[in-house]
């Protein structure tokens, strides 16, 4: 999958977890960009990209990631 | 909302949860009842809130939530806290789970110790029960311990005291043993829910370290519903009946075109044998109080000899109405409905085709339509929706299908009479007409949250309500219970009231008048009445006022109170109506055929 092909996903996860659909995130996005985007929130989103690309973070992965692009690297690192 | 309806996706409903809510409350027509509901947590319960709130608006239940702060349960539960306090919550659901147990017992422990360990932990929880009851009078919801993921002691560790999976299990029953004997008390029980999901896969340690979730975030709405299936019950919300078609639902095959004698039932091969449990699963609900009846696209006469075939488990006595024709099912539903006298939105309708099952879905407004798929999934889907959740076992509850057949059979003799009030005489009609008793306390509480149609001023009470309102001496309390020459009906009407010290004398305000509909146009309500009046008067009480709020279904009740004799009082904008009954004037009883007490 293409760096273009995850994001296309991953802006359906956003605007459907924050339920907005303007929402359009990119490699700098970060939580305070996102409205509502706080950390119970985070667990929903988490759990919601784990199921759509069919993969599972491990603990290490979600808690320490500074910005979308942080989280694309890792979506493609599982999809190898 | 369908996609609330099991087998959900859970994964869906956790993403799509903001936008669900949405559409749940953008639904028109829909008659909610507000429930405050306190969630006490041994754990993070933040999505177990939100997914709670979607089962349970699709229910009709508006909530309101207090949450308690991160694993405070306890404290919230033994001592209380302003908050709280204010809230007044109608049910405490208490989330906890084996990440609450504080101590395990180590094999170093001698029997004694892990008994004495056994009954602190169990004490510390049944504190926190009757504290609640104390202070809230409410409903409480407690989950019981699911299965550690590990297992130390190997297969031991069931068996040994020492093991972890012996010690839950004990709690369990000691949880199990407690709901016994305490009616607002209820378990929910994910000890079951859990291993049906897979412990395993429950336990999820990552979600426990991350996010101190004790189970999977992807198990939320499975535990969510479970729990919204014990809540809808507590508030009347159950559904009453069966509607099942039969080829290929009751039986393999076509019964008009293979021949009762070559349609799939009995034991003779794996087929029949799995049609046969299912027939044994629906007719277990029977006693439950669940009604039965049929409609299937049959000639009468086929889908009779489907029914008789000797190996048949289900034959034509355990339906309380058959229609086996060619008309539009939807049709028949309805028809059953107004025989049996209850709501079309209170049948499960179960049948193998898709196209029947849509037309039925379309037509009926508030239908429980399950996707039953295969034969052999037919049993768990249906167990697994909780359609009927059984909270408290009245002996009503057993008794219904009689009852119900009953009233087929005064309906039938009814035609047989010139005049009402000669038939009306011939049922020999006896009531009990009481101040509520301790017997009749979880049928009450049923009765004012089931109750739509007879019911003045739609008021729902809890259990606990109801006890208060019973010991209370500034209130008068009834209840009536009808027999007839047919059967006894149980407890079909309900009202109470208090008093109140005016400068124009004392005045008795009726907070709640209901009555069963199966039990209309006896004149039982008048017998009410009479009692009603004669204990005001036996009190001192000069005048009487009766008041009626309208709703999208008790509009039968409108005029109820001027038929009682009362005079309009005042009627606001939105036809809400009060009205008041002068007890230095004489009054008639409408009572003409009810012997009473």
């Amino acid at each position: 999958m293409t760096r273009e092909e995850v994001y296309g996903k991953l802006n359906e996860v956003f605007q459907d977890v924050f339920d907005d659909e303007d929402i359009e995130v990119n490699d700098g996005t970060t939580s305070a960009d996102v409205d509502g985007w706080d950390s119970l929130e985070h667990i929903n989103l988490i759990v919601a990209v784990e199921r759509t690309f069919g993969i599972k973070f491990t603990m290490g992965e979600t808690t320490g990631l500074k910005n979308v692009g942080e989280m694309v690297d890792k979506i493609i690192a599982h999809l190898g | 909302m369908q996609e609330l309806k099991y087998p959900y996706d859970p994964d869906y409903i956790l993403r799509k949860k903001k936008a669900i809510k949405r559409q749940l409350l953008e639904r028109e027509g829909v008659n909610y009842i507000t429930k405050k509901i306190a969630i006490l947590g041994g754990s993070t319960t933040n999505d177990i809130k939100l997914i709670l709130e979607l089962f349970l608006l699709d229910y009709g239940i508006k909530p309101e939530f207090f949450e308690s702060e991160y694993n405070k349960y306890y404290e919230d539960a033994l001592f209380g806290n302003e908050e709280l306090d204010e809230f007044k919550p109608d049910i405490c659901f208490i989330h906890t789970t084996s990440r609450n147990i504080l101590t395990y017992p180590d094999v170093n422990m001698s029997k004694a110790q892990v008994d004495a360990l056994a009954r602190d932990t169990y004490q510390r929880f049944e504190g926190c029960w009757t504290a609640l009851f104390k202070r809230y009078s409410c409903t409480i919801i407690q989950n019981n311990f699911e299965m550690p993921y590990f297992r130390l002691l190997g297969n031991s560790d069931c068996s040994d005291i020492h093991g972890r999976l012996n010690f839950i299990n004990r709690l369990n029953g000691m949880f199990a043993s407690f709901a016994e004997s305490n009616e607002s008390f209820f378990i929910n029980d994910i000890n079951y829910i859990s291993a049906e999901y897979g412990i395993k896969k429950w336990a999820d340690p990552s979600d426990w370290y991350r996010y101190k979730y004790a189970l999977s975030v992807s198990a939320i709405p499975d535990l969510a519903f479970n729990l919204a299936r014990i809540i809808k019950a507590i508030y009347g919300r159950n559904k009453k009946a069966f509607a099942l078609d039969m080829d290929n639902t009751l039986w393999g095959g076509i019964v008009g075109d293979d021949g009762p004698e070559n349609i799939k039932i009995g034991h003779e091969d794996a087929e029949s044998e799995l049609y046969t449990e299912f027939q044994q699963y629906i007719k277990a609900h029977k006693d439950l109080g669940i009604l039965l009846t049929v409609a299937s696209k049959n000639d009468e006469e086929n889908a009779l000899a489907g029914l008789a075939r000797p190996d048949s488990t289900l034959t034509k006595e355990d339906f309380l109405v058959i229609k086996a024709n060619w008309d539009n099912k939807d049709r028949n539903i309805m028809q059953t409905a107004k025989e049996l006298n209850i709501g079309a939105d209170s049948f499960v309708f179960v049948d193998d085709n898709p196209a029947e099952r849509a037309l039925v879905l379309n037509q009926i407004p508030g239908i429980s339509v399950p996707e039953v798929g295969e034969p052999e999934s037919y049993i768990g889907i249906l167990d697994r929706s909780g359609f009927f959740e059984v909270t408290n076992l009245s002996g009503d509850d057993l008794k219904r299908g009689e009852m119900y057949k009953a009233n087929i059979e005064r309906a039938k003799s009814s035609m047989s009479f010139d005049n009402y009030d000669d038939y009306l005489r011939s049922l020999e009609m006896h009531a009990e007409i009481k101040p509520f008793s301790p017997m009749y306390m979880s049928r009450i509480a049923e009765l004012t949250n089931k109750s739509n149609q007879f019911n003045l001023t739609t008021r729902r009470c809890s259990q606990a309500e109801i006890e208060s309102i019973a010991e209370d001496p500034k209130f008068i309390t009834r209840y009536g219970k009808l027999e007839d020459k047919f059967g006894d009906n149980g407890v079909v009407a309900v009202t109470f009231g208090h008093e109140e010290d005016s400068p124009e004398g004392r005045i008795f305000h009726i907070d709640l008048w209901l009555m069963s509909c199966r039990v209309l146009k006896r004149g039982m309500e008048c017998a009410m009445m009479d009692e009603i009046i004669a204990e005001c008067k036996k009190r001192g009480i000069s005048k009487i006022k009766g008041y009626y709020y309208p709703t999208a279904k008790n509009k039968m009740v409108k005029d109820f109170y001027k038929q009682q004799g009362f005079e309009l009082l005042r009627e606001d904008g939105r036809e809400n109506t009060e009205w008041g009954l002068d007890l230095e004037k004489p009054c008639e009883s409408g009572n003409i055929a009810i012997t009473v007490n």
